[in-house]
């Protein structure tokens, strides 16, 4: 079973996935059953039916009450139990437990942002603890994402403008993917994050570590960290370091570089053009590529941005 | 003579037989191009649809196979993420508005009803040849949305991306909308045709399950697509006056699109699949030579689907925040929808039970039809859970199932019927040899196509993605190949059918030896399909009654209609024709 199980279902990594895979399962090899049953039956009738002389005349059957009372109510009966396992495993995975650890998600093009209790944030990680509920409360800044764990066999859409929540318990340490199951432009398929489990104790003393956020760590230059930014704020998902071009202007060779806008004027790519850029994307774009970039007013810190900048200075 | 009784009075009617080899038919009574662009005649109306939905299946197929080359590798395989998305966009729009809504009854049901009714057209010939110039119009703004800046949201429109991006959304949507009304006017025009157009004798339990399913089918189009339309329109005020309906940071709620989209768009799931349902139907009883088993059981089982359809579409939306008690509902609703479909495969499976069955080219697409309906049907069982849906939602799982109903279902049931009744619309048979290699082509190439896509699905990967993770690589793969031999399928029936036009042998009026009331009259039909209103004396389906007994009757005094239309007619003394 656990062979099979591996062959159609991703391994289940949470404490309820295994009650949605015996239902996967029953379903399954019920319809199977039926699908051989009723095949056989077509093929069977077909053989020995098959016209042997044009001459033939066939009997009148119009139907059979009985019949046809027999294949309604049993379907009927099979599929109420479907729907009330369904509905009874779905409500567990519903309503988390009064204790469970409480992690903020923001869903926005293209990138799983997360904030813990104490101030920390990470970007495309999150972190939790194994062997307790976590719960997220999700939602988005611009457009629609869900946040699809298929370790966890959860899933739930992440509303612009509404909470929506979603809870687990990791069985045990190690990472799952995560990912963004409805689609949300130009980057939704590279829009994916890890859950990364930790032992209790290793939980907190990684949040402790990173309590508070946004300020450089010490044994970093400027540059450096803003390049650990650019990849922790998925800048990189469409802005190249090599010179390709991707859903935006890359960034090798832009600094001080003369670029064409959309509305047909100039402008140097300085300082001021860069921080504006991140701030206020939308007021001067680049021609050749979409207007959507998300502004990070409120998001990333003026030394967080100077780093940034200090980075792009460095693919020159 | 024979006589057919009413419950009023006695009519006297008189067999006569068709012209063997007809001079003048419905294709040469009117000739030139000016001719065939105003006709009213239902037949061409309906074969210009059969041209219009073929040629947008071509291109909605070719959209689909650069989305399966794209996906050869996990990365950029020969085209630009935005690409892709408009591709994958377009490739929806395409076959769901395009071809899937209007291929069976615009094209085969337009065609086919007044015949099967023993009318001489629709009810409103001048209305039905709007439908298809709506059609055409809607077709072609949403065409201009290609080329005037593209559209990527997917064929869902799902706000507030839709009302945010960049393109010609707002075209594509008013093209959808234009293409909406053609659809709700043919379903007028049917309704009306069915209950008011019958030849005398032709009571409610003689009408053919193909013209149930179309009346069901009617019902579903003129109910459900004017929500679509205000939906749209709505879409398109909030993208041009900044009106917020949908948007929340106009203060609008995207759920409540969702909901909006989805009234019309599961439904719309059966406008495309019910007249399918129709054609199995006539297809199973005319080759196992049998009456269908179940009659009333078909019938009715088509018009709980369309009524039940109503009530089940926030089954898309079990991970979209609605309220736990409405998922529940909307999942009790959606397993009950599945039972009417379940009692139709039953029904369909008992009819060749002592039939006398000839496996031709038509009936052998029903079976291909009937293993991928299955498959379809249950795994939206599956779906329909909802602990199973909150981890199958959105994957390749729901693509693999809703292609296994719309493509294994409707499109070989579309076959079927485009095989079934070619010779009756063309005049032609086509090469028999070639129709049933091609049928075994697109089955195994349809199975290596989407089986794969269910397993990747299970395992989790997510649809709508232009990347993906390299452990999926090799079920993409296997579905790329699929997808070339389920092309080259396709391109063989398109070469061997319009061969037949050149070099194909002349049909007989009733090559399959059917004894539904269309196979009666010439192939081709004449213009007005019949010389004489026809008096209905026996069922479509009235398999143990002999052929002769089926030649076109005809009343001796008047028009045969009853006083009360609903009138019973039996047969008497059956002759032959004079």
């Amino acid at each position: 079973m656990e062979a099979l199980n591996d062959l159609l279902l991703p391994p289940a990594k949470s404490t309820l996935a295994h009650q949605t895979d015996t239902l996967f399962w029953f379903v399954h090899l019920s319809g199977l059953v039926l699908t051989i049953g009723l095949i056989g039956v077509l093929i069977y009738f077909v053989y020995k039916y098959r016209r042997k002389s044009e001459d033939e005349v066939t009997p009148l059957i119009t139907h059979n009450n009985k019949l046809e009372v027999t294949w309604s109510v049993i379907p009927l009966i099979m599929v109420l139990i479907v729907f009330g396992w369904g509905y009874q495993v779905f409500m567990e995975q519903r309503v988390a437990p009064d204790d469970a650890y409480e992690i903020n998600v923001t869903g926005q093009k293209w990138i799983w942002q997360f904030t813990y209790e104490n101030g920390a944030r990470t970007n495309g990680e999150l972190h939790v603890p194994a062997g307790r509920p976590v719960k997220l409360i999700m939602s988005s800044n611009d457009v629609i994402h869900s946040f699809y764990v298929p370790d966890y066999r959860i899933k739930q859409d992440v509303v612009p403008g509404r909470y929506t929540e979603l809870w687990f318990t990791a069985k045990e340490t190690g990472e799952s993917i995560v990912f963004c199951t409805e689609y949300c432009g130009t980057s939704h398929s590279d829009m994916t994050a890890q859950v990364i489990v930790h032992e209790e104790e290793e939980f907190d003393s990684w949040l402790a570590d990173n309590a508070g956020g946004g300020s450089k760590p010490e044994d970093l230059a400027p540059a450096e960290w803003g390049e650990q930014l650019a990849t922790e704020w998925a800048c990189t998902t469409c802005h190249s370091t090599d010179g390709t071009s991707m859903t935006g202007p890359t960034w090798q060779g832009v600094f001080e570089s003369e670029e064409t806008l959309t509305d047909g004027s100039t402008v140097t790519v300085d300082e001021n053009y860069l921080r504006e850029s991140i701030l206020e994307p939308s007021a001067k774009v680049v021609e050749g590529y979409p207007d959507v970039m998300n502004t990070y007013q409120g998001q990333l810190n003026d030394d967080q941005i100077n780093a940034i900048i200090e980075y792009i200075k460095t693919l020159n | 003579m024979a006589t057919a009784e009413t419950n009023l009075k006695k009519i006297q009617v008189q067999r006569y037989e068709p012209e063997s080899d007809p001079d003048q038919h419905y294709l040469n009574e009117e000739t030139g191009l000016w001719a065939w662009l105003t006709t009213v005649d239902h037949k061409k109306i309906g074969l210009m649809y059969l041209a219009s939905v073929t040629f947008f299946f071509f291109v909605g197929g070719i959209m689909a196979l650069l989305v399966r080359t794209e996906l050869w590798t996990p990365a950029k395989t020969f085209i630009e993420a935005n690409t892709y998305n408009q591709i994958f966009t377009l490739h929806g729009a395409i076959m769901v508005f395009l071809f899937l809504v209007p291929s069976v009854p615009a094209a085969l049901g337009n065609f086919f009803l007044p015949l099967q009714l023993g009318a001489k057209d629709v009810a409103f010939p001048r209305l039905n040849l709007l439908s298809y110039y709506l059609y055409v119009a809607g077709a072609l703004i949403a065409l201009i949305s290609i080329v005037n800046g593209g559209i990527d949201t997917g064929w869902t429109f799902y706000t507030p991306y839709s009302s945010t991006t960049g393109g010609a959304v707002t075209i594509m949507t008013f093209g959808v909308f234009v293409i909406g009304f053609s659809s709700i006017l043919t379903g007028v025009n049917f309704i009306t045709t069915i209950h008011k157009m019958r030849a005398p004798g032709l009571s409610w339990d003689k009408l053919s399950l193909f013209c149930w399913s179309l009346y069901a089918t009617s019902i579903i189009q003129i109910l459900a697509t004017p929500v679509l339309a205000i939906t749209l329109a709505l879409v398109g005020m909030e993208r041009i006056l900044g009106i917020g309906i949908f948007d929340p940071a106009l203060g609008g709620d995207p759920v409540l699109y969702q909901h909006f989209f989805w009234f019309y768009s599961h439904p719309a799931v059966y406008i495309m699949i019910v007249p399918g349902f129709g054609i199995v139907s006539e297809v199973i009883s005319t080759f196992s030579k049998k009456h269908i088993f179940g009659y009333w059981a078909i019938a009715l089982s088509s018009l709980a689907i369309a009524f039940i359809g109503f009530l089940v579409w926030g089954h898309h939306m079990f991970v979209s925040g609605q309220a736990s008690l409405a998922s529940m509902v909307f999942s009790f609703l959606t397993f009950l929808v599945g039972i009417p479909t379940g009692i139709k495969m039953f029904n369909w499976t008992a009819t060749l039970y002592k039939g006398s069955i000839r496996v031709a080219s038509p009936l052998l697409y029903i079976f291909g039809f009937f293993f991928l309906f299955l498959v379809g049907g249950l795994t939206g069982i599956v779906l329909g859970s909802i602990a199973l849906n909150v981890h199958l939602h959105d994957t390749y799982y729901v693509v693999a199932h809703f292609h296994f109903v719309m493509v294994g279902g409707m499109v070989m049931a579309f076959l079927a019927g485009v095989h079934y009744w070619w010779p009756k619309m063309t005049g032609r048979m086509y090469n028999e040899t070639m129709a049933k290699i091609s049928c075994v082509t697109i089955f195994i190439g349809f199975n290596v196509t989407f089986l794969p896509q269910f397993v990747m699905g299970s395992l989790g990967m997510p649809r709508r993605y232009f990347n993906y993770i390299e452990q999926f690589q090799i079920y993409h793969q296997i579905s790329t190949v699929g997808s070339y031999i389920l092309g080259i399928g396709f391109m063989m029936i398109f070469y061997y059918l319009i061969r037949s036009l050149y070099k194909g042998k002349k049909a007989e009026p009733n090559p399959w030896g059917s004894r539904a009331l269309e196979w009666q009259v010439n192939s081709l039909p004449p213009l007005h399909n019949f010389h004489h209103t026809p008096v209905i004396i026996n069922g479509p389906y009235d398999y143990h009654k002999p052929m002769d007994e089926f030649q076109l009757g005809l009343a001796e005094n008047g028009h045969g209609h009853a006083p009360q239309h609903e009138a019973e007619v039996s047969s008497q003394e059956p002759t032959k024709a004079e």
